[in-house]
């Protein structure tokens, strides 16, 4: 296996190698995870309750629910950005908080979050930095990282010269950069117009079958979801639980795989999931429907 | 669409017109009405008096009036001015991190800012000797820390939530944590803060001259000139004094401009 191929297994990415050699391995594991806010107060909020989720190798599963039904908790803590209240989470086989040390995911969030005193080319190779990688090594990965994204042209503007969609591109080199096993996305292209959501979702798919990464997306898009994912995981709110599994297979993932009955038929059976929370609860409200 | 120089030319065109249009009406005020010179000198005559200085420039038994006493004003302002940006930023970072000390500082410094510190100037003569410059360049230091260190605060505490999410991500120690993100947030608020500072500075420097001490600055030959019905002199000084705060002002944009270089491209295209 070439280290310089975006696909990159290679050395720096801690056990990712001995992964393959356990394709049925799971990537993630969440068993009976629960998360409470202000616990014993007065404003408790039960944000999770007995979640329990396995997310296997190369999967892209997206978690879709109303507003307040704790998919973005559940991110935050698979990404050990917040501490579970009871359960244990897993990622590459370790405890959440190791697998966060390890580098073993990458993040991208609603706001891509580049630094504006930062170059495009520096954005992207901050994390090699904050792992002593020497310039020539993160020149080279940085280069290979927004060729990746289509970005090549644009190394040395700043971030302001970009438009939205294309700083969502380079947030998401930049997640790839330590060639991490999984890849956490929160609503990446929740503040993208519909034109360029799709297109970003196109590309996305294009990296992800490239690189042969495990996703984590979080999204409030019905069609997003499923045109992206294997899996569709739907929540409900108070408490946060997860109420149906959707498993899509659309075979190819091209513009075409939109138009497909396929896409219509799993649209309306996550759609009809999301319909049924909310005739339980009069809270489930925020899904868009486009 | 005409090329950004162009214009760039064309917007400093206008109060560059505007300032000589001004000079014009000053002239003609006071020659039509015939105002008396130790009332309001007429720019011609401010000007005669600062091109007398020019002999004093290439003969070496003589000092140059004007220079002489800018060069005065000037050091003790830049020697305050670095001396308080410095102080300034010292204090913000222990600020920043101890919160006690941050809720502290912050109202005291409010409190401090209010006060006319030139006022104090006779203060710090009195403390530390009128012969010296150093009560002079206390008082510029003074007048020079509030703006820096309360933009600088600022800066160094409102990191976007999101960048903090980042860094702990990739698991970043507290060191890597200031060095990469909250010290390069907090450089546009220091920028902002020394640009003002800047200004601050010279007015500063030549008030407090005013006050007493050694007569060889701006301010205190203003005072003298004036005393002594010198008024077009008096107004030389003056016009030096501005000049001097001008240069003060553009050296911080230059300053600015070298140490924020992704804001410079973005105000440059602008324009």
């Amino acid at each position: 296996m070439n280290a310089n191929t975006p696909t990159g297994i290679n050395s720096d990415a801690p056990p990712h190698g001995e992964l393959s050699d356990v394709a049925a391995q799971a990537v993630v594991t969440v068993e009976g995870v629960d998360k409470i806010f202000n616990r014993s107060k007065a404003n408790q909020v039960d944000a999770l309750t007995d979640v329990t989720l396995t997310v296997a190798t190369g999967e892209f599963v997206s978690l879709i629910g109303p507003s307040g039904c704790g998919k973005s908790t559940l991110l935050r803590l698979i990404a050990d950005l917040s501490q579970p209240t009871a359960g244990t989470i897993r990622v590459n086989g370790k405890p959440a908080h190791q697998a966060r040390l390890d580098l073993d995911y990458g993040m991208a969030f609603q706001q891509a979050g580049l630094f504006d005193w930062r170059t495009v080319k520096r954005n992207v190779e901050l994390p090699l930095e904050l792992r002593g990688w020497d310039r020539a090594r993160r020149a080279a990965r940085s280069a290979e990282m927004l060729e990746l994204v289509k970005l090549s042209d644009f190394a040395n503007h700043y971030p302001w010269e970009l438009s939205g969609g294309m700083q969502q591109r380079v947030a998401i080199a930049r997640a790839l950069a330590m060639d991490p096993a999984l890849l956490l996305m929160d609503e990446p292209f929740g503040a993208l117009d519909e034109m360029t959501r799709e297109h970003m979702q196109a590309e996305l798919m294009q990296i992800c079958a490239a690189t042969g990464k495990t996703t984590i997306f979080v999204t409030h898009s019905i069609p997003e979801a499923v045109y992206l994912s294997n899996r569709v995981v739907v929540m409900s709110p108070r408490p946060g639980q997860i109420t149906k599994t959707v498993d899509v297979d659309l075979g190819v993932r091209d513009e075409d795989a939109r138009e497909t009955s396929t896409f219509f038929t799993k649209i309306t059976e996550v759609r009809e999931a999301l319909r049924a929370i909310e005739t339980a609860s009069p809270l489930g409200r925020g899904i868009e429907d486009r | 669409m005409p090329s950004p120089l162009v214009r760039r030319l064309v917007g400093a065109s206008l109060p560059i017109g505007w300032g000589i249009a001004f000079l014009l009406a000053w002239e003609a005020f006071v020659k039509l009405r015939n105002v008396k010179p130790f009332l309001l000198p007429a720019p011609s005559a401010i000007w005669t008096e600062l091109w007398k200085d020019k002999a004093r420039l290439f003969d070496a038994k003589q000092k140059t009036l004007f220079l002489t006493a800018a060069q005065s004003t000037a050091t003790n302002a830049l020697v305050g001015l670095l001396a308080g940006i410095a102080l300034a930023i010292l204090v913000a970072l222990v600020a920043q991190r101890f919160t006690i000390i941050r809720d502290l500082v912050k109202p005291v410094s409010a409190g401090f800012n209010t006060m006319p510190i030139v006022a104090l100037g006779p203060v710090f003569y009195n403390m530390l000797g009128a012969t010296s410059d150093a009560a002079r360049r206390v008082v510029v230091a003074m007048v020079a820390f509030f703006p820096v260190f309360v933009n600088m605060v600022s800066g160094l505490t409102q990191v976007d939530p999101v960048h903090q999410e980042l860094m702990r991500s990739y698991a970043a120690s507290d060191a890597s944590f200031m060095t990469k993100v909250r010290l390069p947030n907090a450089l546009p608020f220091l920028m902002t803060g020394i640009r003002v500072a800047a200004s601050l500075s010279v007015i500063a420097a030549v008030v407090v001259e005013y006050f007493g001490g050694k007569q060889n600055g701006l301010g205190a030959r203003v005072a003298s000139a004036m005393k002594l019905s010198q008024t077009p002199k008096a107004w030389g000084y003056i016009t030096v004094a501005i000049a001097t705060g001008l240069a003060f002002y553009v050296a911080g944009l230059i300053v600015e401009s070298l140490v924020l270089p992704w804001q410079t491209k973005r105000k440059l295209s602008d324009v």
